[in-house]
């Protein structure tokens, strides 16, 4: 017989409704209120994981976040929960984590015979040559912590709230509860949270008296009068982090199939009443399961009624056990305290032996504890050894927010440092022992110039004491004592890395994964450190600690991600006609965050015959495309024209007022950013038709240059892009088509050339209607207010039957574009092109003005002879089109060099070959010029060109 | 996360904003800058330790203005409006 539940008590359990689940496959019985943990606790489970790297069993340690041993996967869904947090839930699945087929029978157990000759780093040295990638994989598999089921479905997206209050409470133990108590009755707003079910923290289980009551009911009058006050409790939610200007991140768990909730307070203070984790004791197989933190053991027993052996040895170097080692004995165990100090200890409760000025040498057993050994080589029969190593107060949180540490030797542990502005620390966390030294610190940080706190509860009980003599782990120590146990890191691991020089406790942690683990090293981490301090001759506030990130504990992605899921996590813009082009059969894809036609008909292994189809028929009569995403960016004001001179590398403000003109934006590095067709309206007002994908860029270039150049009163911007539809009519029956369906304008070329704009209307809605052609052949592009659009879509086709319109895609467009030798800024182009490149030298040569990136297009780079430049690229008869991005190579001292490549290759249906256009060495220079062409490895050859290919002198614009 | 402090709307999340340079880059106008003051223009930043005036920009309102901020502790110590003319 060993760990037990007793036939009464447990603050925690209703012993009314049990509950019943399975772990590894075996039934275990338990209570409402249990966790798994002290359920499987309570039916004396006592190996419950293999660790991480030697498979070592493992059993239950803590009884909070901290534990490191007690990792379960649940149902499948959630891998590596705490044992600890987790409650137990009737028909819950669980299962040990790095355990095949179970955590007692782990048939991967023979690793741990072969421990010495797998030391930290051994894997990185081992598997070197000739490539760690190609051991990784199954090196990963062994060694991995649970796993994921991928076949499970979430049960929906996981809410995000943002909430606002004076003070957040962070942990709602004693110091906690009494700063929300302090801080409510100052008037503020509050918001307590706590990571466990239950608030109180260690006043749940520990002695403790609060104005007279006793802590139970003190903890539950505290918590109705914040609830009736209207302040909000959180339980079952972790802060995790604190982030810049003290945003503070939680996660709250529900429990009833609910995802997590993900919280994010911007409280105007926050109060971190997070408490203290103990620490456990240096000896050989301090690992072995039965070997249980005596803070955990102590709660264990007053909340779920679980006693965790019944021959206990009690190690410790600090007053903290005299209280478990007096609980466990009242509730019948047969109790041994060994304590590291000769004097100075607590006064031993009855019927406990005590062996003082000594320590465990190591524990034996091999799934459980069976005995120890002192350091004077006498030995202790015990089913269980209860340990308290002192305590690290939890200042995770202070060290996110880049709070500093002070070393107290008095503590033997890191307090919080200088205060950060809008943080407190009070509690356990800040160094307080006593419940009056714990009031004292919340009332502290409650405590603001002018704020009328109420007066902080008094402690009428016993008072716990905080004497403590530091028990380190030290060099040279024997057998396998254990710092990391979730990592599987030993005192020997830590020398190996200080005689390798990885003695700074950065590199520490890297080389040797000391705290990397799920856990981050709550409770190993200050060992290890200070081990390094014994290995290395320092103290351990020299060593210093690693930096403090969140997460404090593990958070869901699903939490992080809240509703940005599927179609969210990064949502299309939609065309106005988008229904209608399904009905036409559209196949869709997303162009620069817009989902457009792509073509229409003709899925998989017909898209390219639908494709060359539609290129085709458009030149042969007229073709009908959606052009709504077109950026309409309206530039009105008394200084609209010098403003657009000032934007564009071509002068603008010649335009008359009904005209167009195509030009280049730049950037101030002269590099081309955008090109577009500027509109003129009238005087004052101008649209600029910048490209599809780079409205909301253009945009913003246009405000800075407002804003910071030209004043907010001379210039206003409006982006009407999503306004406005437009609808493109291309081909040399384009006019024909139009006038069949009215548009209340002449559309006689004197009335409406090339380049012009004009105006009519239909069905009640004024149109626009502007002579623009990005495919070479005579186009209409007609904007009408977007949900005004569909019935002259549908007129559009209709009136298309009798000319054989064909509605074409944006891939269609591509080629003819291409097939004029038109580019596609970012494709065209890169972040090196000038206007120059693409043969624009006109506004270089002569503008005086002054324009955006002017300065950059005379430097030496703009200026050198060997730039790439546009141009267009053929092949020799009967071959297949340039892959896009194959390189122009020249042959200098038998080496390739690239000097230049494809930026743009299509087959071209028209002129029955292949076209590409590409950025090349002195280019323009250079037509005619056959070169070679190479695309991973292959070798061709390609005859440079103008970049237009299709009727170059544009007579097809008025045909 | 920060919280900008946008002349027009007020605290708002660092992630609205884009920033847009340091302060007081005044562009120098026309073909004949002597170059090296044309890169220093383009390129070169302050990048400093301590209190940063920067120009950033709200991409909600589209409101630019001047921030100036401690690059080390990420205080905001004052935005304004850039202050040109506003009729
Ligand atoms: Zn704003």
């Amino acid at each position: 017989m060993t760990a037990s539940r007793l036939a009464t008590g447990g603050s925690a359990i209703d012993r009314s409704r049990p509950v019943r689940f399975s772990f590894d496959g075996a039934t275990v019985d338990g209570f409402a209120g249990d966790t798994i943990a002290s359920a499987l606790l309570a039916n004396d489970v006592a190996v419950v994981g293999r660790s991480f790297k030697y498979h070592r069993p493992r059993g239950i340690w803590g009884a909070g976040v901290e534990e490191p041993n007690a990792l379960i996967d649940i149902d499948g869904a959630s891998p590596n929960t705490r044992a600890t947090t987790e409650p137990a839930r009737e028909g819950l699945v669980a299962k040990s984590v790095n355990a095949t087929p179970n955590a007692l029978a782990d048939r991967n157990a023979f690793l741990d015979r072969f421990s010495r000759f797998i030391p930290a780093a051994f894997y990185y040295k081992t598997f070197m040559w000739p490539d760690w990638h190609m051991f990784e994989p199954r090196i990963r598999a062994m060694a991995g912590l649970g796993e994921v089921d991928r076949s499970w479905v979430s049960s929906g997206p996981a809410d995000q709230v943002n909430h606002h209050c004076d003070v957040l409470v962070v942990g709602a133990g004693p110091a906690g509860l009494a700063a929300a108590k302090l801080a409510a009755g100052a008037g503020l707003s509050v918001t307590l949270v706590d990571d466990q079910r239950e608030p109180g923290g260690s006043l749940g289980y520990r002695d403790g008296e609060i104005d007279g009551k006793p802590a139970a009911t003190w903890i539950e009058e505290t918590l109705a009068a914040l609830a009736a006050g209207g302040h909000l409790i959180l339980p079952s939610t972790t802060a995790f982090g604190i982030y810049d200007h003290n945003l503070v991140g939680l996660n709250q768990r529900h429990f009833d199939g609910r995802r997590d909730t993900l919280w994010r307070v911007r409280p105007g203070k926050i109060v971190l009443a997070t408490g203290a984790i103990e620490r456990p004791l240096p000896f050989a197989n301090n690992d072995l399961p039965g070997i249980l933190s005596a803070d955990a053991a102590l709660s264990y027993l007053r909340r779920h009624a679980v006693l965790a052996g019944r021959r206990i040895v009690v190690a410790t170097n600090n007053d903290s056990a005299y209280e478990v080692a007096a609980a466990v004995i009242e509730a019948g165990a047969d109790v041994t305290v060994v304590d590291i100090r000769r004097d100075g200890m607590p006064a031993a409760p009855a019927k406990m032996k005590l062996v003082k000025g000594r320590t465990l040498a190591s524990a034996i057993g091999r799934l459980r504890v069976e005995a120890v050994t002192l350091d004077d080589g006498s030995r202790l029969d015990a089913d269980c050894v209860l340990v308290s190593g002192g305590w690290t107060p939890t200042i995770h949180l202070f060290g996110q927010a880049k709070g500093k540490l002070a070393w107290s030797e008095a503590r033997a542990a890191f307090l919080p440092g200088d205060p950060v502005d809008g943080i407190a620390v009070a509690g356990a966390a800040a160094g307080a022992v006593s419940l009056s030294e714990v009031f004292t610190s919340a009332e502290k940080a409650v405590a603001a110039p002018g704020a009328q706190v109420p007066a902080a509860p008094r402690s009428t009980g016993p008072e716990a004491t905080g004497g403590i003599s530091a028990a380190w782990p030290k060099p040279g120590s024997k057998g396998r004592v254990w710092i990391d146990y979730q990592n599987d890191v030993t005192v020997k691991d830590v020398e190996l890395a200080a005689r390798e020089n990885f003695v700074s406790v950065e590199h520490l942690k890297r080389y040797t994964t000391l705290g990397m683990a799920t856990d981050q090293g709550k409770t190993s981490n200050l060992p290890g450190l200070a081990l390094m301090a014994g290995i290395t001759g320092r103290t351990v506030p020299e060593i210093g600690t690693t930096t403090y990130r969140p997460p404090f504990t593990p958070v869901p992605l699903a939490s992080f991600a809240g509703g940005r899921v599927g179609q969210s996590m990064a949502p299309v813009r939609r065309l106005p006609l988008e229904s209608a082009h399904r009905e036409s059969g559209a196949v869709f894809q997303e162009y620069g965050g817009w989902l457009r036609p792509a073509h229409y008909g003709g899925r998989d292994a017909d898209a390219d015959r639908t494709i060359q189809d539609e290129a085709r028929r458009a030149r042969q009569s007229v073709a009908l495309f959606d052009g709504s995403t077109l950026g309409k960016i309206e530039v009105i004001g008394p200084k609209a024209a010098e403003f657009v001179d000032f934007l564009y590398y071509n002068t603008m403000s010649t335009l008359k007022p009904g005209r167009c003109r195509y030009g280049f934006m730049l950037s101030e590095n002269g590099v081309v950013f955008d090109d577009g067709v500027l509109v003129r309206l009238d005087e004052h007002r101008f649209v600029v038709s910048c490209s599809s994908s780079h409205v909301a860029a253009v945009h913003a270039r246009l405000e800075e240059w407002r804003q910071d150049r030209f004043g907010c009163g001379a210039v206003y911007i409006h982006n009407a892009t999503s306004q406005m539809a437009t609808l493109t009519v291309s081909g040399p029956n384009a006019r024909k088509l139009l006038e069949t369906v009215g548009l209340g304008l002449s559309l006689a070329d004197a009335d409406l050339p090339h380049m012009a704009i004009g105006h009519g209307g239909y069905g009640g809605n004024e149109i626009r209607i502007a002579r623009v052609s990005f495919t070479g052949d005579r186009s209409y592009e007609i904007s009408i207010r977007a949900d005004r659009a569909e019935p002259l879509w549908a007129h559009l086709r209709e009136a298309g039957k009798a000319f054989d319109a064909v509605l074409i895609g944006l891939e269609a467009l591509m080629i003819l574009r291409a097939e004029k030798g038109f580019i596609v800024i970012g494709k065209d182009t890169d972040g090196t092109t000038l206007p120059h490149d693409l043969g624009s030298e006109g506004p270089r040569a002569k503008r005086q003005t002054e324009y955006v990136g002017r300065r950059s297009l005379f430097t030496e780079q703009a200026s050198r002879g060997d730039r790439l430049q546009l141009v267009g690229l053929t092949v020799p008869q009967g071959e297949a089109p340039l892959p896009t991005g194959a390189h122009g190579i020249k042959r200098s001292d038998g080496r390739l060099r690239s000097q230049g490549f494809v930026t743009s290759s299509y087959e071209s249906p028209t002129l029955g070959r292949p076209i590409a256009l590409g950025l090349m060495e002195c280019g323009a220079a250079r037509h005619g010029e056959t070169i070679e062409m190479q695309h991973l490895g292959k070798l061709r050859t390609a005859t440079i060109a103008a970049p237009c290919a299709y009727d170059p002198a544009g007579e097809r614009l008025n045909a | 996360m920060q919280l900008f402090p946008c002349p027009f709307c007020g605290p708002r999340d660092e992630t609205e904003f884009h920033y847009g340079g340091d302060a007081g880059n005044t562009r120098p106008d026309g073909g004949d800058v002597p170059i090296d003051r044309w890169a220093n223009y383009l390129y070169l930043r302050s990048n400093p330790k301590g209190t940063a005036r920067e120009i950033w920009v709200h991409m909600n309102c589209g409101e630019f203005f001047v921030m100036e901020r401690d690059t080390l502790t990420h205080k905001i110590l004052s935005s304004a409006e850039l202050g040109g003319e506003h009729a």
